[in-house]
């Protein structure tokens, strides 16, 4: 009744096959960028930037690279932690490298540079798969920390072993460092959130997403009908690293500021975004941010609710978060299987015969 | 249940409108794998603090509120957490994590508020001239290092010449930060040093014992936190380590650390810059105001441990700062920059701790505007199973102030000139 496409009348191809077919969709999307863009940045203050939206926009962009090698071309990684610190660690080295660079640039060039390492770990795809390739790749998270850890170059020689953003700036507003406006990296951020999204929904459901799903589905039978599976994973793995690369150089100098290898790009990162993706849905634009709104927001929110809200003990209301978290994890999975982004869309499809179902 | 009803109870009537009051927040850990060191010094700062409400009625007549956040030692929650509690007037944090703290330096200085690093943190940190709003007395890591090194100098006849230390520190900030203390130590003393990092959280500690066994180096010292303490230790006595020859650093030794490995962790060290025990007058008025009232925090069966005392020692010394803010500017309802002026010109003598009922318990220091780090001392503790208690072996050991200051200027300048931090107090 309220959602329905009657009278919505395609008259081309491109009306066709646009992203969003139904006009509801259109106007929701349109109204939430408007909100997003032009009114979110008057209202934030520094707690909402730093405790939900920055983690919230950074972790899409890594669930969205993910999805694209895990959901859309099928080659498990548990190395996105690992490709993270990368994107953080060239962002770092460009930053103290080329101050005057602006940080932009630094963030999409460590995006690059990820890309081909990402590549370069993405090899033995071309000839194992499955649990046994999640083992590679876990050698590469564990290899990357450990690397970042034990050479000094990589954090200039630090004392501590940390690496810490210096103050860099975007057309004379300041990005990175202590003194920046909350508005000013909530924006920057979003930015690359849309640019990431953009560009991977026009990738995925072009010709290149079209062999990564060949591949996922049976690669044998797609090697056959033409897909040339060393094009196909590499790029998958190169595409995907990229933007966990930007989500890693973006956690590190916007969000964190100063980050420690371990801590911050440890096993514990590549299960999170792994988590992200299974519940959110694999092989879903829509699933990358319902899963990184579950995973990074949830926590918040309970422990405002219990903590702030309710005046519980805090240790009380940590372990009950993990335990409603925990829950809401195995609720999900049982409802559906296939994640939130098709939760959503069995309701779409309940709500376009609402009232009157067959 | 009944706790649970009460908290709620008491949490619905503490959310009405708040008066002028003094706000420390308490980033605090009580879950995770470095909870068992993180609830004993979490429920010592919150129980000072109700002692000083229920007692004096606050400081100089304002009521302290004390909001606690759970970090679980994670950064990224530490984030949350100071974002959170900023807005609220916070005067002082003390995040008790390294990382956190690396974390909140750039921060606090640009917010201009206080946080005190009691005997971890950034030890550079301890040059006020470049971070104005960073305090970390009485005594750093570098302090540690060099203190346990003169411990050893003293057992060897003053000579290490030869000698094989090993370090075994957890892989992170907090572990790495000796190692350059150490490094100069052992050129200057002609020692050997072996690096043994241990990855977080430590649990997974065989190879660097086996290491140790088939190197046998003349002495362990430990830099380690958490479930990594108990670890070591447990290690060291499988691998029947001498244990008066491993001493750690005051954050490795808790009762919480030894207790598991029983009878075999007798001997084992580790060095303290306040007393253990609870032979204290403070202690009465503790039980006399806060316990038998219900109103301690957590579980209430952490009183004496040497990690409480700790608690009760950083949240002593954030009253001491607020009470001479007070004094220095003439208000009650002090802001954060009163604050730090309060916690720069505070000044630890025996009989301030004396009128606290806190007669001996840590070393005399003085701050000053350059001076954040206090007076470096540092005793050594050594554990007797038997009697289930801390044996204090030495007193405050001096640490090489020399050495200390050179490096502690070289970090800060350096810091200063990649944040352009001008230099101040001249």
């Amino acid at each position: 009744m309220l959602y329905r496409e009657a009278g919505d009348f395609k008259t081309s191809y491109g009306d066709d096959s646009q992203t969003f077919p139904i006009k509801l969709d259109r106007w929701a999307y349109w109204a939430l960028l408007a909100v997003a863009l032009a009114v979110i940045p008057f209202i934030v203050n520094d707690y909402w930037v730093n405790a939900v939206f920055l983690p919230f926009l950074i972790y899409a962009i890594a669930a969205l690279g993910l999805n694209i090698l895990t959901g859309y071309c099928g080659q498990v990684s548990l190395g996105t932690g690992g490709f993270m610190a990368v994107g953080a660690y060239s962002c770092y080295k460009l930053m103290t490298a080329f101050p005057d660079v602006n940080i932009a640039f630094h963030v999409i060039i460590s995006g690059l540079i990820t890309a081909a390492v990402g590549m370069l770990f993405g090899l033995p795809s071309l000839r194992i798969k499955g649990f046994y390739l999640a083992v590679a790749t876990l050698a590469a998270q564990f290899f990357l920390v450990w690397l970042f850890n034990r050479v000094g170059w990589f954090y200039n020689y630090s004392a501590s072993g940390q690496i810490s953003a210096p103050e860099r700036t975007l057309m004379g507003f300041r990005i990175t460092g202590p003194e920046t406006q909350a508005w000013a990296t909530y924006l920057f951020c979003l930015v690359f959130v849309i640019a990431s999204a953009w560009i991977c929904r026009n990738l995925t459901r072009g010709s290149m997403g079209r062999k990564w799903m060949a591949i996922r589905d049976m690669d044998i039978a797609a090697e056959i009908i033409g897909v040339n599976p060393l094009r196909a994973k590499l790029s998958a793995f190169g595409i995907s690293s990229f933007f966990i690369g930007v989500s890693g150089a973006l956690f590190f100098a916007v969000y964190l500021g100063a980050v420690e290898v371990g801590e911050a790009f440890g096993i514990n990162k590549s299960f999170l975004v792994l988590f992200m993706i299974i519940i959110g849905g694999l092989g879903s634009i829509l699933g990358s941010f319902l899963g990184a709104a579950f995973m990074v927001l949830l926590p918040v929110l309970l422990k405002n609710v219990l903590v702030d809200g309710l005046g519980w003990p805090t240790d009380l209301a940590a372990h009950l978060q993990f335990m409603i978290s925990g829950g809401l994890i195995v609720l999900f999975l049982i409802a559906e299987p296939h994640g939130m982004a098709q939760l959503w869309r069995i309701t779409k499809e309940k709500l376009r015969m609402w009232p009157f179902p067959h | 249940m009944k706790k649970l009803i009460t908290a709620m109870v008491l949490g619905s009537v503490c959310a009405g409108p708040v008066m002028a009051e003094l706000t420390f927040p308490s980033l605090s850990y009580r879950t995770g794998p470095y909870a068992a060191n993180g609830i004993p010094f979490a429920d010592g700062y919150a129980d000072y603090f109700t002692l000083i409400n229920e007692r004096d009625g606050g400081i100089g007549g304002e009521m302290i509120n004390m909001i606690e956040c759970e970090t679980g030692y994670n950064t990224e929650k530490g984030v949350e957490c100071y974002e959170s509690t900023k807005g609220e007037g916070a005067l002082l944090y003390q995040p008790l994590s390294t990382g956190i703290t690396y974390q909140l330096i750039p921060r606090v200085s640009a917010d201009g508020i206080p946080m005190h690093t009691l005997g971890y943190g950034r030890t550079s940190a301890s040059d006020g001239e470049v971070f104005e709003w960073i305090f970390n007395y009485p005594a750093t890591y570098w302090d540690g290092a060099s203190v346990a090194i003169k411990y050893l100098l003293d057992e060897n006849d003053g000579s290490l010449e030869g000698k094989k230390i090993a370090l075994v520190y957890h892989n992170s900030a907090y572990g790495k930060e000796p190692i350059r203390t150490l490094t100069e130590l052992s050129e200057e003393h002609g020692f050997e040093l072996m690096e043994l990092p241990v990855d977080h959280p430590g649990q997974e500690q065989k190879s660097q014992w086996l290491q140790i066994r088939r190197e046998q180096p003349d002495n362990v010292i430990m830099w380690g936190w958490g479930v990594m303490n108990q670890v070591a230790i447990q290690e060291a006595v499988n691998i029947r380590y001498p244990m008066d020859q491993f001493i750690g650093i005051w954050w490795s030794g808790s009762e919480n650390d030894v207790r598991p490995a029983g009878d075999r962790a007798s001997g084992y060290k580790a060095l303290n810059f306040h007393a253990v025990g609870d032979d204290f007058a403070l202690y009465d008025d503790l039980e006399e105001y806060v316990w038998s009232k219900g109103l301690a925090a957590g579980a209430g069966d952490q009183a004496g441990t040497v990690l409480y005392n700790r608690g009760i020692y950083a949240a002593m010394i954030a009253v001491e700062g607020a009470k001479k803010a007070q004094e220095i500017h003439g208000v009650t309802d002090i802001t954060p920059a009163q604050m730090r002026d309060g916690m720069e010109q505070l000044e630890m003598t025996e009989e301030t701790m004396t009128e606290l009922g806190l007669e001996g318990f840590g070393p005399t220091f003085s701050a000053s505007c350059s001076n954040h780090g206090g007076s470096g001392q540092a005793a050594i503790n050594q554990w007797n199973a038997e009697a289930d208690s801390w044996e204090v072996l030495t007193d405050y050991i001096q640490s090489d102030q020399d050495l200390i200051q050179r490096l502690v200027e070289e970090d800060a300048t350096a810091y200063a000139a990649e944040n352009n931090i001008e230099r101040r107090c001249e």
